[in-house]
């Protein structure tokens, strides 16, 4: 009997993922351990190891297949000491995987030329979703059956993602984070092909359906990195009620700290501009805890850290890796963490932990000039920092005219947590460490 | 010029050593291990393995005593020289085995005591005057046997024993001593009494074997009065006095105070970590009371260096000390291991009859707060028990009422010892009370009484 080896969880979200490139080929000999194939999950690409050792006796999933569905096999393994005939009478996984299976080549190859656009595609993956098993003990099965929690909605950290009792615990502990956003979001998506309103899903029919002709564009498939963004933030954007609060900060004090701050650093310490701004921003919310906040169904979750997600622009998308308890941490500690995560997070080399969760982030567009934009909440936070350059401009200051390096930063605020007076309050504090900034090495 | 440089270091080549160098070599570390004796540790050579092979004679023994109950006849007698040999022999032949797992894994065998001394990015390791480097050192260098020297309760080698002379004993004392009935003790204590032994065992809790749930040490005690076995509870040994040909034994419970003579004693009053001359309070290891302060992925909290096994925290067994050596290199070689879960270890006493059990004690449940249901089934009820001529036991399990969650099962009778992974799979993989009952158990087997005690706990048990 072969071994199925199946499309790893890389993550907790993860759903599927991308299998971009085989490392092995058909007839190859694996021992544990050796890699047998890159997975591009969520916002990082791994590699997964083989378990078992024999022969690869076919491969299921090409490389560069999308939307690869997470334990659906991907590849069939051989023991030494079998015939390989015994994959020739072999089908994948009985009824249930083996049309989904067949199904992936499908749906890649739908998107560009397509006349008669069929909703096939499109029906595909919502049926899946419905029929696919969720692996769960039945210890944990009972107690989310006890506490009205639904499987779909917990990650599971046994063994392939099953979801045992401490992940319900974890689950009844944590205030749930408004669990039905992603599921309906894309339930939409898959459902949606009427004659009325927005064409919210379909592949290569969406641009026809607003009149753009089939064949006069390139469609460029989307990465993991881009469905997730796609997805979070449009979930943001629906529910999340917004508002931008704009405020000036005279930066030159800072800029005349960092400069002396370097010049006595020890070797391969260089501390930038956003290092300062990370730590302001996490000594303001230190300063100001109500807005180290997050909305959630059953009441407003106040953390007890300021982890700082920083946006970071790689290749093909945004990925936001968190400093962790901020508040606790010096300007060279930020500055070298932000350094290390930064260079990887460029690389894909991120591990999930790395990247997920956090209580607010930051995002600076300083370096490139644009001096005040805002930005969509990165959910579950409660606010987010747009930040603007850095640039001399003529301030009025005892009556005159004077020049001075003004900084525009833009807070957006989730109103269902933070409402303006807040806001208003919390950049007050990060004002004055921009523009005082020996008080934030106190 | 020996090879210096290494991934990963080992120190201690005991269940706990062994398995973590076999593991790390397979995840692909240039691998080593420092044994200062032999391969195997004290599991294998001065421990499990070789009074299990003591404790198998006595069961043949007695067997043979009761011939007659299964209709056949025998005149048996004993060798105590041949009995020890058979014990060694088989421990020399694991120690041996060990050393091809060694060699087959190609990780290199270090003979001698390991030191160590600062170092980057792990501690220096120093045996026998050389120094060698590795990226990740393992302390597995496991514990011995408690001594209280003061009050004369320390090995002499002639009258008063630790598990180490116990187990290759030159004559069969007539007057024993069994000092604690913990697992060692229990099954000493069997060792010698199946053997004609008068065997007294001295315990300061109000119970002998005190880890186990209560019924089934209150069963055990009267199993082993049975057997002719003198037990004393609450009851303390001041001072063991050495005499010419004996010891005299003052032994104080409450305000009474009795001097007895026993021809040996045996100290089975715990155990304590080997941390000494290894240089690890130079390099700020926190030790508590002889055992090292770990996380729980076993790291010590020194750059590099990690403890695992009896040298650490309880529970101290061979098969704890394993699998955590295990969590300890899969975390790193950049895994995602889980966390050992202290409440899903079984424990095994091979006294006779046999004792084991997983989890929570009803005691220890009931206090934790839970709610519990508790299934009872004796072996009198099971067909196969009695005909083995075993029909003296108990198998209990016990619920949380509230979610059908196995919090812990306790056994005591004929090969319990290897029925107990039934239980901890259950437990592992998260079963309830409903797919345990609905699970096929074979008949006629003593496994069928581990479904019985399931459905007893919802009383639903058939056959009693």
């Amino acid at each position: 009997m072969p071994i199925e080896i199946l499309m790893p969880a890389l993550s907790p979200t993860m759903e599927e993922g991308t299998l971009s490139k085989w490392l092995v080929k058909e007839g190859d000999t694996v021992n544990s351990g050796d890699l047998l194939a890159e997975i591009e999950t969520d916002k990082a690409t791994m590699e997964i190891e083989a378990v078992e050792e024999g022969v690869i006796a076919k491969i299921l999933v090409t490389g560069g297949t999308e939307g690869v569905k997470v334990n659906a096999p991907i590849a069939l393994l051989l023991e030494d000491d079998e015939d390989a005939s015994a994959v020739d009478n072999y089908t994948v996984g009985g009824a249930k995987t083996a049309p989904e299976a067949k199904a992936e080549p499908e749906v890649k190859a739908a998107p560009a030329p397509q006349t008669s656009p069929t909703p096939q595609a499109a029906a595909q993956p919502q049926h899946s979703v419905s029929g696919e098993r969720i692996k769960a003990s039945p210890l944990a099965k009972r107690l989310a059956n006890e506490a009205g929690l639904e499987l779909a909605s917990i990650s599971g950290s046994g063994p392939n993602g099953r979801i045992v009792k401490a992940d319900i615990e974890t689950a009844k502990s944590a205030p749930q984070p408004a669990p039905a956003p992603a599921p309906k979001a894309a339930a939409q998506a898959t459902a949606t092909t009427t004659e009325l309103g927005m064409p919210l899903g379909g592949g290569a029919e969406y641009l026809t359906k607003f009149g753009v002709e089939a064949g006069s564009y390139d469609l460029i498939p989307l990465n993991g990195v881009q469905k997730v963004v796609a997805r979070r933030l449009s979930a943001s954007h629906e529910n999340v009620p917004d508002f931008p609060l704009v405020i000036d900060c005279e930066i030159d004090n800072l800029l005349k700290m960092r400069k002396e701050l370097n010049s006595q650093a020890p070797e391969g310490i260089k501390i930038s501009v956003n290092d300062m701004l990370i730590r302001a921003c996490a000594l303001a919310l230190k300063h100001v805890p109500e807005c180290n906040a997050s909305y959630t169904p059953d009441g407003i979750a106040l953390h007890k850290h300021a982890d700082v997600a920083v946006a970071v622009a790689i290749d093909g998308g945004l990925i936001t890796p968190v400093v962790r308890g901020a508040e606790n941490k010096g300007l060279s500690t930020i500055s070298g963490e932000m350094k290390d995560l930064a260079s990887r997070a460029k690389d894909r080399k991120l591990k999930p932990h790395e990247y997920q969760g956090g209580t607010f982030s930051i995002s600076n567009l300083g370096m490139m000039g644009i001096r005040e934009f805002g930005s969509i909440i990165n959910e579950p936070h409660g606010m987010i920092l747009s930040v603007g350059a850095g640039a001399p401009r003529p301030v009025v200051k005892d009556g005159a005219l004077a020049v001075a390096t003004l900084m525009t930063v833009t807070l957006t605020c989730d109103h269902r947590v933070v409402d303006g007076a807040m806001g208003a309050k919390w950049l007050q504090h990060f004002k004055r460490y921009t523009e005082q900034p020996i008080t934030m090495m106190l | 010029m020996a090879d210096t440089q290494y991934d990963v270091i080992v120190i201690g080549s005991g269940p706990g050593g062994y398995v973590t160098a076999i593991r790390a070599a397979q995840l692909g570390f240039k691998t080593a291990i420092v044994e200062k004796s032999e391969l195997g540790g004290v599991c294998l050579n001065w421990g499990c393995i070789p009074t299990k092979a003591l404790l198998r004679s006595a069961e043949v023994y007695h067997n043979m005593q009761h011939a007659s109950d299964y209709g056949l006849s025998a005149n048996p007698s004993f060798d105590l020289q041949k009995i020890v040999q058979r014990s060694r022999k088989i421990a020399g032949q694991l120690s041996g085995g060990i050393k091809h797992l060694m060699k087959k894994n190609k990780v290199s065998v270090i003979a001698g005591f390991a030191t160590l001394k600062a170092g980057n990015p792990a501690p220096t390791v120093s045996v026998e005057e050389q120094d060698y480097q590795a990226k990740h050192v393992i302390l597995a260098t496991g514990a011995r046997a408690r001594t209280i020297p003061p009050a004369g309760l320390e090995s002499d080698g002639k009258f008063i024993w630790t598990a180490r002379e116990a187990m290759v004993p030159d004559t069969m004392p007539k007057k024993l001593l069994v000092i604690g009935s913990g697992a060692i003790g229990m099954e000493f204590a069997s060792f010698y009494n199946a053997f004609g032994a008068d065997v007294t065992i001295v315990e300061m809790m109000d119970r002998i074997l005190p880890v186990e749930d209560e019924e089934i040490s209150a069963m055990a005690r009267k199993s082993f009065e049975k057997r002719g076995m003198n037990i004393k509870t609450n009851t303390q040994v001041k001072t063991v006095k050495k005499n010419a040909k004996n010891v005299t034994a003052t032994l104080a419970s409450g305000d009474e105070i009795e001097n007895i003579e026993f021809d040996r004693v045996i100290l089975a009053i715990g155990i304590v970590g080997n941390v000494e001359d290894m240089g690890l309070e130079a390099l700020g290891v926190k030790i508590d009371r002889s055992h090292i302060t770990v996380d729980e992925f076993s790291f010590t909290g020194v750059s590099g260096l990690y403890a695992i096994g009896d040298v650490t925290t309880p529970p101290w067994l061979a098969h704890k000390a394993s699998h955590e050596g295990i969590i300890c290199i899969e975390k790193i070689a950049g895994g995602n291991p889980h966390p050992l879960n202290a409440d899903a270890i079984p424990g095994c006493t091979y006294c006779h009859p046999q004792i084991a059990s997983v989890g929570h004690t009803e005691a220890q449940a009931k206090a934790a707060g839970y709610d519990v249901k508790v299934g009872r089934f004796p072996y009198i009820g099971n067909g196969k028990a009695i005909a083995l001529g075993e029909p003296e036991g108990l198998i209990k399990t016990v619920f949380d009422a509230k979610t059908g969650e196995l919090l812990g099962a306790h056994m005591i009778g004929a090969e319990v010892t290897e029925l107990i992974q039934g239980y901890t799979i259950a437990q592992n993989l998260e079963t309830t009370e409903h797919e345990l009952m609905e699970t096929v158990f074979p008949h006629p087997t003593l496994s069928e009484m581990m479904h019985e005690a399931v459905l007893d706990a919802y009383d639903r048990t058939i056959h009693f």
